[in-house]
């Protein structure tokens, strides 16, 4: 077969997929939305077999390079977007927005994921951000007749435009002042340093990127877009995307402007700390779930920033780590989210949750596994992210940063147990509907992995080791 | 391999997870899975009661390293495996940890709710108060030590009195801000090493300087499990409004985990650091022991006055430590075996008084010595033994720290003393006030004495005060090697840092 082919397969197949399964969702007589959702699942397992036998390498002339990290972050885009789709089915379905526009529309933004994380040019690298960006603008407001969610679809539209404007301006300026958008001719340039308007230019480019991952101080649109987004929309935000672009982070500050470390550590810092501390503070208050996850994540972006910030080998692998673990507990909190409903309607106030450890065992079981492992307590998978990013850390010499670290994570500790006390301690009457067999897969997948991680670290850390190893090495 | 033959560590450790998954298992109806899980637990913990018993006959007292080790691997490519390992130190703590298990069982049998629940959450948390007592793996370690908080946050939480919320999330956060810290500078060992061994990191050599800001994310993690003075503050709350059988793990195993972690990560491998600090934590110590017992003093609820009277007697084990002498560091342990012993003997009456609708209130109890009088029998050996009687086995750990503290410094060996007499004065208060003095309320009628299931749980633990009082060389027999060679290590890092040093660098 053909190289290009081969190493492109995973987005043919993701591309011509979506294709596919417009036309057949709009000659349809019925509403196909179920047999799309599947369709695009199937597709996102054939992706994932083509994206992990795709061969390494470099094509169309630079702008295109397929390695052990974009196939890493690839799977893990891939899981996350897979399951944010099983949450759908039943999700969508109940409340009527069940339209086969969905899936097509997760495919398209699946599409742009994969081409943001294989990208190795500034062109290529804003193509995939644009794709998949204007793809989960329409998700958010997919509940159109609902105000919250068109509201949501609005503001993430808004303030993901002004970022994208700001990414791109960043292309431009460094474009401008280095020659060239490539990233191996970049990251030749800057090897001896750079002047003020490349810097400027990263900065830009820094700036557009720490929107899409939802790093404080630009992570504004997240609590509002999180809570008024349907549940499965918001499942998948806080999953794919945000690897993707976290992923994207890596490959572009280690990459091209692995050189000027120096310069821009400082700022990954305080994005870091920024993050950790407001999302450790603001959840405190937090009384709706959708909300508190906003919250969350922004948090859990902060420690993914500390393996960015420490750079190198181990830095890039402890946040990749943290990021495959983070994805696991990620979408089994949202399955979580996705059960909670009472005759007909979704709750989303924590209030709602007490008593459940006396109603519905397995899944206060579940939820509480998964709030342990979020707040990073031993032996849940989140300790282990914590731990890799903090030794990360500490040996490239942010011991400050650490310190920093592990005391929001005390504060975040503090809302994660709040919801397990709710479950476990107070009295109430839930009385949740049926959950539908496909959430209780995802739930108990996300629970299991988060607590099992333990005992089968090997496989997560061979390939995140091999994807550093990739980027950086 | 070891001396057993086989995994002994291993499973003495994982096998309370095979009576997790048993008694997760159960069907039926409500009593019958009740009944089942009770004794599924209560087994299981024999069981482990009866490995652990095989170790101490298999374990090498002449030995001062690490023995039984095993070791598997785990993350690969960042020198973090699956290390188990004990010396004398941690052999004495597991025994302790194994042998209170079966009596907190039996102590949990009148908890009538949620019972499958609880017997789990009893089981992990032995699965991580064994772990962290064998782990010879620093990463591996504080796994289990930060995992004991998840079923102790959730026993609290359900199973507790009123405050139970209160203290349960109390519990959690004071625990998990001092631990935290500690993984600080876990990692930072880590990357200085180059490893997590426990065993290497002990022969790694840390600049002074370093050691010194180590030494305070230790003391904030230990300090706290060990409710250390002023970091005390959880333990009353969390001793009171836990249910006994939680109560009883609390005191008498969980505060050793501090202890424990002294022993084996702050003193040995910071040696000049935990030099420099002796005279703060002397000075913890002694506050501790006299401040505290006056606070004991004033407790008007028998559960609580026990829970001061630990936290003046966790000064004493912290003072024994800092001696850096033979004897304060074996009297030390001493204190701890026999703290665990004694204190999980008076919870245990005051279970049995609460069985009885007493109620803890001292001014409400009196004259129970007419009434129960094997029951007063009992409270009176473990009330002695609380204040260090001859004959008793406080008397023995007191005894050695007071004279390990002389070698050091006179004022602290005697101020540490003090809590001898001032242990006497409330304790001998709370035997008036409950056995003796004419109940102020009237309108009590007559109790039953002890039922063989109390009998069963206190009649051990007498015995084994007994046996430490008596016989001690039995245990110190056990412990004396690794403590020895840990002092004559800790003088030569403190007194010749360049040839200890040195002495690394040739090994």
């Amino acid at each position: 077969m053909n190289p290009i082919l081969q190493t492109l397969l995973p987005e043919f197949i993701l591309g011509l997929g979506a294709m596919a399964l417009l036309l057949f969702g709009v000659l349809a007589k019925r509403d196909q939305s179920t047999a799309c959702t599947w369709g695009a699942i199937i597709g996102f397992i054939l992706a994932a077999i083509a994206a992990y036998t795709a061969p390494t390498g470099t094509i169309f002339a630079g702008l295109f390079r397929s390695s052990d990290f974009s196939r890493y972050a690839d799977m893990l885009v891939l899981l996350g977007a897979a399951a944010a789709l099983i949450l759908s089915l039943d999700y969508n379905r109940r409340e009527g927005i069940a339209r086969f526009e969905f899936p097509v529309l997760v495919m398209l933004a699946v599409l742009g994921m994969l081409v943001m994380t294989s990208a190795s040019d500034l062109m290529t690298l804003y193509l995939g951000f644009e794709l998949q960006s204007l793809a989960l603008y329409i998700c958010a407001a997919l509940a159109r007749d609902n105000l919250r969610s068109t509201e949501a679809g609005l503001k993430y539209f808004v303030l993901g435009a002004l970022a994208s404007g700001l990414l791109i301006y960043g292309i431009s300026l460094v474009y401008g002042f280095a020659g060239t958008t490539n990233f191996a001719a970049l990251a030749n340039l800057l090897g001896n340093g750079a002047g003020y308007g490349t810097v400027i230019g990263i900065v830009f480019v820094l700036v557009g990127l720490a929107f899409k991952v939802s790093a404080a101080p630009f992570h504004m649109w997240t609590p509002d877009v999180y809570e008024g987004a349907p549940a499965p929309v918001t499942a998948l935000f806080s999953t794919a995307p945000k690897v993707a672009a976290m992923a994207l982070l890596l490959s572009v500050m280690l990459g091209p402007f692995g050189h000027l470390l120096a310069q821009w550590q400082l700022l990954i810092v305080i994005l870091s700390v920024a993050s950790m501390l407001l999302g450790s503070l603001a959840a405190i208050g937090q009384t709706n779930i959708k909300r508190l996850m906003a919250y969350s994540s922004i948090g859990h972006m902060g420690y993914a920033l500390v393996g960015l910030a420490a750079g190198g080998e181990a830095g890039v692998q402890a946040t990749l780590v943290y990021l495959a673990l983070y994805i696991a507990m990620s979408f089994g909190v949202f399955a979580c989210i996705i059960a909670m409903r009472r005759q007909g309607r979704s709750v989303e106030a924590i209030a709602d949750l007490a008593g459940l450890s006396a109603q519905r065992p397995a899944m206060a079981l579940a939820l509480a596994v998964l709030m342990f492992a979020m707040a990073g307590i031993p032996p849940l998978s989140g300790f282990f992210g914590k731990l890799y990013v903090f030794a990360a850390a500490v040996h490239a010499g942010l011991v400050v940063l650490a310190v920093i670290g592990v005391l929001t994570s005390v504060v975040a500790a503090y809302y994660y147990l709040r919801i397990v006390k709710v479950m476990y301690f107070d009295t109430g009457d839930p009385a949740f509907d049926r959950t539908a067999p496909g959430v209780r897969l995802v739930m108990a997948a996300g629970a299991i992995l988060s607590a099992l991680f333990v005992f089968l670290p090997g496989p997560v850390l061979a390939a995140a080791t091999a994807a550093a190893r990739a980027l950086v090495g | 391999m070891n001396a057993a033959g086989f995994p002994i560590l291993s499973l003495i450790t994982f096998l309370p997870l095979a009576g997790v998954a048993f008694i997760a298992t159960l069907r039926g109806d409500e009593t019958v899975v009740a009944r089942n899980a009770r004794f599924g637990a209560l087994w299981t913990s024999l069981v482990v009661l009866a490995l652990s018993l095989y170790l101490w006959l298999k374990f090498d007292p002449a030995q001062a390293g690490f023995q039984f080790i095993e070791t598997a691997t785990w993350f690969t490519g960042f020198n973090v495996s699956y290390r188990m390992g004990i010396d004398g130190i941690s052999l004495f703590l597991i025994l302790l940890a194994a042998a209170l298990m079966p009596i907190a069982i039996l102590s949990a049998w009148s908890i009538r709710r949620r019972v499958r629940e609880l017997m789990i959450a009893f089981l992990l948390m032995q699965t991580m108060m064994l772990g962290m007592f064998a782990a010879g793996d620093f990463v591996l370690f504080y796994i289990f030590f930060e995992a004991v908080l998840i079923p102790m946050y959730l026993i609290i939480g359900v199973w507790g009195s009123e405050r139970r919320v209160y203290a349960a999330m109390k519990f959690f956060l004071f625990t998990l801000t001092g631990s935290i810290l500690m993984l600080v500078a876990l990692v930072w060992m880590w990357s200085n090493a180059g490893t997590t061994d426990i065993a290497t990191l002990l022969h790694t050599p840390i600049p002074p300087r370093d050691q010194l800001w180590l030494f305070v994310a230790f003391l904030a993690s230990f300090g706290v499990k060990a409710a250390v003075w002023p970091l005390h503050t959880w333990l009353p709350d969390a001793y009171g409004e836990a249910p006994l059988p939680a109560t009883i793990m609390l005191a008498a195993v969980l505060s050793k985990m501090g202890a424990y972690g002294f022993l084996r990560f702050a003193v040995p491998m910071l040696p000049q650091a935990a030099a420099q600090a002796a005279p703060l934590m002397f000075t913890l110590g002694v506050v501790a022991v006299i401040y505290i017992s006056f606070v004991a003093l004033a407790q008007t609820d028998m559960k609580r006055l026990i829970a001061y009277s630990s936290v003046a007697h966790m000064g004493v084990i912290v003072i024994g430590i800092f001696t850096f002498t033979v004897e304060g560091i074996e009297g030390a342990l001493f204190q701890m075996l026999s703290h665990g012993i004694v204190i999980a003997g008076l919870f245990i009456c005051t279970g049995v008084l609460l069985a009885r609708g007493e109620g803890l209130a001292l001014g409400r109890l009196g004259g129970l010595a007419a009434r129960m009088p094997a029951f007063a029998a009992l409270l009176m050996l473990f009330s002695l033994a609380n204040m260090g009687l001859p004959g008793t086995s406080g008397f023995v750990g007191e005894i050695l720290v007071i004279v390990g503290a002389m070698q050091v410094n006179f004022w602290v060996s005697l101020l540490g003393g003090m809590g001898m007499i001032l242990g006497a004065a409330y304790m001998l208060v709370m035997l008036r006030a409950v056995l003796f003095e004419k109940p102020r309320v009237t309108g009590l009628g007559r109790v039953d004495d002890l039922r063989p299931r109390e009998y069963a749980m206190l009649a051990p633990l007498a015995l084994l005060v007994l046996w430490l009082g008596i016989y001690p060389a039995s245990f110190t027999h056990g412990f004396d090697a690794t403590v020895a060679a840990m002092v004559q290590a800790h003088t030569a890092a403190v007194v010749h840092p360049a040839t200890a040093a040195l002495a690394v660098a040739i090994r």
